[in-house]
């Protein structure tokens, strides 16, 4: 598989609200909409947080009060487009020598109608390196013990 | 290459004998009969595990001899892919909620 031949996922939807609120929602609500299991510290997540402006740092703080960085916001443009750096890994560790994209871009199709599209590219950068992938495969909580257990859930529902 | 689809790796990780297989594949590299000596299905039982998983795009092997040996396929892309994939839909599906509550 060549680096370019992974494609990158894009999701649409249409939300029954303003581009403003969808916008509001996604970076200052990420707390409200943010999956509870995805979290990547040690101990529950307490509180999901994007920070406003480019720079702003997107993470996650843990109950025990660590902060577990995602990554950072790229571009800062409300309500019309927001591009995150989605940092971690494949051995389910943020690294900030390591980043993909992730375009969201709300679209008014009518007073009350948006269109989301989000896209998350650069894939092919999870082409896994042998010392990462060693490493991985060693951590039976992390990387792909995690992994596995997100396949099992899923499968499951 | 064939074309893995996310379904199938989803699929081929929904039996819990295959995840067992797959498991001990990321741990290390190992033959059919060294497979199939820690499980409790036969040696073609776990061959036609392996094809499964192989076909998912999940497993790859090398020839030694006259023996193959399997291992995870280290490219990992499709995996990471299908996980972001099935997380994504979640997320968003809550997203979607939460703007529209209220």
């Amino acid at each position: 598989m060549t680096a370019r031949s992974v494609p990158p996922i894009r999701k649409e939807l249409v939300v029954a609200a303003t581009a403003e609120r969808a916008f509001q929602v996604f970076t200052d609500g990420v707390d409200r909409w943010w999956p509870r299991q995805h979290h990547i510290g040690d101990s529950p997540l307490a509180r999901a947080v994007i920070e406003p402006g480019v720079g702003g740092r997107w993470y996650g703080l843990s109950q025990d009060g660590t902060e577990c960085l995602v990554g950072k916001v790229l571009v800062w443009d409300p309500p019309h487009r927001l591009v995150l750096a989605w940092q971690i890994t494949s051995d389910w560790k943020y690294d900030p020598g390591f980043v993909t994209e992730v375009e969201v871009t709300f679209v008014a199709e009518g007073p009350k109608t948006t269109r989301v599209v989000l896209e998350h590219r650069d894939l092919h950068r999870y082409g896994l390196a042998e010392p990462s992938y060693r490493k991985s495969i060693d951590s039976p909580t992390g990387g792909w013990g995690f992994i596995l257990q997100s396949y099992a859930q899923a499968a499951a529902t | 290459m064939a074309n893995h689809t996310v379904a199938s790796a989803f699929a081929a990780l929904a039996d819990p004998t295959r995840r067992q297989i797959f498991e001990r594949l990321a741990q290390r590299t190992r033959s059919v009969n060294e497979l199939a000596q820690g499980l409790p299905v036969t040696r073609p039982a776990v061959s036609q595990h392996l094809r499964v998983l192989t076909e998912a795009g999940l497993v790859t092997h090398q020839r030694d001899g006259a023996r193959r040996v399997y291992r995870i396929d280290p490219r990992g892309l499709e995996m990471m892919r299908a996980y972001l994939d099935r997380f994504w839909d979640r997320a968003l599906a809550a997203f979607k909620t939460a703007v529209e509550g209220e």
